[in-house]
């Protein structure tokens, strides 16, 4: 089996400027940080992003490299709303694709699948249908029945970040939840996977059951180990979110010049830069919000993921 | 007996899954969670519930916790797989509403126009497919003529006019059953526009029209069911002992 592992040099360099890249992990759960770290600190922009959003769409939105955004949601679970996305929503600033979750998961699959799309009832007599005229329905050939049929979602590259994978990118979940990021292995011409550490393939299946080998090296382009490398969103059962610095983080998008000494403070060096600014933060007694009292989304508004869906559901 | 106003809007959200069998039932928001636990310890045994994470629990943990502050797991869920739930149309939901008009089209996605909106929302998260697929309830705490409008600016949940002239292929599946408020209780005419069914004890038929963006039919309401001794002691010693329900709707 190839080596497949690289530095997070190597691969932000193989991205291309008005790349499609597609995000894994759901909202502030196992996003891949330290990719999407990597990627600002590159001058690739123009990207046409696609995820089930949280702060990865925030950080590359507030960096100017989207101009394109699909998404089924944008949200940072414990507080309802990314800021950068909601700003760059009221402020026009990029195009936008918006989609019910259920139709954003048959653009994935329909994607994996090599098919240009898959019948779904999910958005009929909705505006999704306004809002993205270039949406078509389908007749059933067996029935009156019409569907929307919804594009697949291709991507030139994805990005996901699991637990363990070895270094010929085996990829394991150790979580409750996969999300969906074999789908989009599976939906892109290049992988790459990140996750907490490198194992041999011998160890993967030693303490956990093999269904947790969630994608097979078959779809995968290359391996980087960064650890603690979903940082600030959760990687269970390696570690859970980092609320303070989360409720840090969207403090400080709220506000121009406390965005700058954000972006001074962790994201102006490398990777092991962050690590040790984050562990600075908390030394400090850091517990976020930036000084702006209130930062924390109200809960239970609406059809929320988990931060609402604890209380409810995660999702509508 | 006392009870509060968030006492009866728990037992009208747990009355909208009286029926409703052995399905999934979805609660966005304190007091459809509530309710729902409350229908499963009453009339409806077989519901089933999430823990809001990866997980259905036979035995729940805490109101607004998750599996893992306890309770016990009897299948999992992850997220691709509440999609594949949905569908099957084994699921009933009570979501949260920003705006909602006559029909009961709701948006939860955005003020003013979509392109550059005034605010930006939460996005049309699941609404748009819940509606086509199964009954869905909403759960208003703020009855107000900020969320009762003339017509809502992303249609995002699916509303009665639009399921008519939306095809065989929307119509099919789709339900809407009541709107429960911190004032009262809608439902739906034969005309499909919202009307009061009830008002809460202490509310008046007036009071709730006032707070209605359009007109709202209030002929025969009548009020809203007193929770009995048993639900209240279900709601404050298992349901909810945090009252965690008169934070969404105090006094």
């Amino acid at each position: 089996m190839r080596d497949k592992t690289m530095s997070l040099e190597d691969f932000a360099s193989a991205i291309e400027p008005g790349a499609t890249v597609g995000i894994g992990g759901w909202g502030s759960r196992r996003k891949p940080m330290a990719l999407v770290r990597a990627l600002l600190r590159t001058d690739v922009t123009d990207l046409t992003v696609v995820s089930l959003g949280g702060p990865d769409v925030g950080l590359l939105c507030a960096a100017g490299k989207v101009r394109r955004l699909v998404y089924g949601f944008v949200s940072l679970d414990s507080i309802a709303l990314d800021p950068h996305f909601r700003a760059a929503r009221e402020s026009g600033a990029v195009e936008t694709a918006e989609y019910d979750e259920g139709m954003f998961v048959a653009g994935l699959r329909a994607a994996a699948q090599r098919l240009s799309f898959l019948p779904t009832r999910a958005g009929l007599g909705s505006d999704v249908l306004t809002m993205n005229p270039d949406l078509r329905t389908v007749s059933s050939p067996y029935d009156d029945e019409e569907y929307v049929a919804m594009p697949a979602l291709r991507m030139d590259v994805a990005l996901i970040h699991l637990n363990r994978a070895d270094a010929a990118g085996n990829g394991q979940y150790l979580g409750p939840d996969p999300y969906f990021d074999d789908l989009y292995a599976m939906a892109a011409d290049r992988c790459y996977l990140s996750c907490e550490r490198i194992v041999p393939t011998g160890d993967l299946v030693r303490d956990a059951p093999v269904q947790s080998l969630l994608v097979s090296r078959m779809h995968v382009t290359g391996v980087v180990e960064t650890p603690r490398g979903a940082h600030f969103t959760s990687c269970v059962p390696d570690y859970d979110r980092d609320e303070a610095f989360q409720r840090e983080y969207a403090g400080a998008a709220k506000d121009p010049a406390a965005w700058r000494r954000f972006e001074e403070s962790f994201l102006r060096g490398d990777e092991a830069d962050y690590r040790a600014a984050v562990a600075g933060f908390h030394d400090a007694g850091g517990t976020g919000g930036a000084g702006i009292p209130g930062c924390a989304g109200r809960i239970g508004e609406t059809d929320g993921p988990r931060g609402t869906r604890g209380i409810g559901e995660r999702r509508g | 007996m006392e009870f509060t106003r968030a006492e009866v809007c728990v037992t009208a959200a747990s009355d909208t899954w009286r029926d409703a069998g052995e399905v999934l039932a979805h609660a966005v928001g304190t007091v459809p969670a509530a309710g729902a636990r409350l229908a499963r310890l009453t009339h409806s045994p077989d519901l089933v519930l999430s823990d809001g994470e990866a997980f259905l629990m036979s035995e729940l943990p805490p109101l607004g916790q998750t599996a893992a502050a306890g309770g016990v797991i009897e299948a999992w869920l992850p997220y691709r797989r509440v999609f594949d739930v949905l569908q099957t149309g084994r699921r009933q939901s009570m979501m949260g509403a920003s705006q909602l008009d006559r029909y009961g089209n709701q948006n939860i996605s955005a003020i003013g126009d979509w392109r550059r909106p005034s605010r930006q929302l939460i996005g049309v998260r699941g609404a748009p497919g819940n509606t086509v697929n199964h009954r869905t309830d909403y759960w208003v705490p703020n009855h107000s003529t900020r969320v009762f409008v003339e017509s809502v600016d992303v249609v995002s949940g699916v509303g009665n006019d639009r399921a008519r002239t939306g095809g065989p292929a929307a119509r099919r599946f789709h339900r809407l059953g009541v709107v429960v408020t911190d004032l009262a209780v809608l439902d739906y005419g034969p005309d499909g526009r919202l009307r009061i069914r009830s008002v809460h004890p202490g509310v008046t038929v007036r009071q709730v029209q006032e707070c209605t963006g359009f007109p709202l039919d209030g002929t025969g309401a009548g009020e809203t069911r007193a929770p009995t001794a048993e639900e209240l002691r279900l709601i404050r010693e298992v349901v909810d002992p945090g009252s965690l329900r008169s934070r969404e709707v105090p006094g």
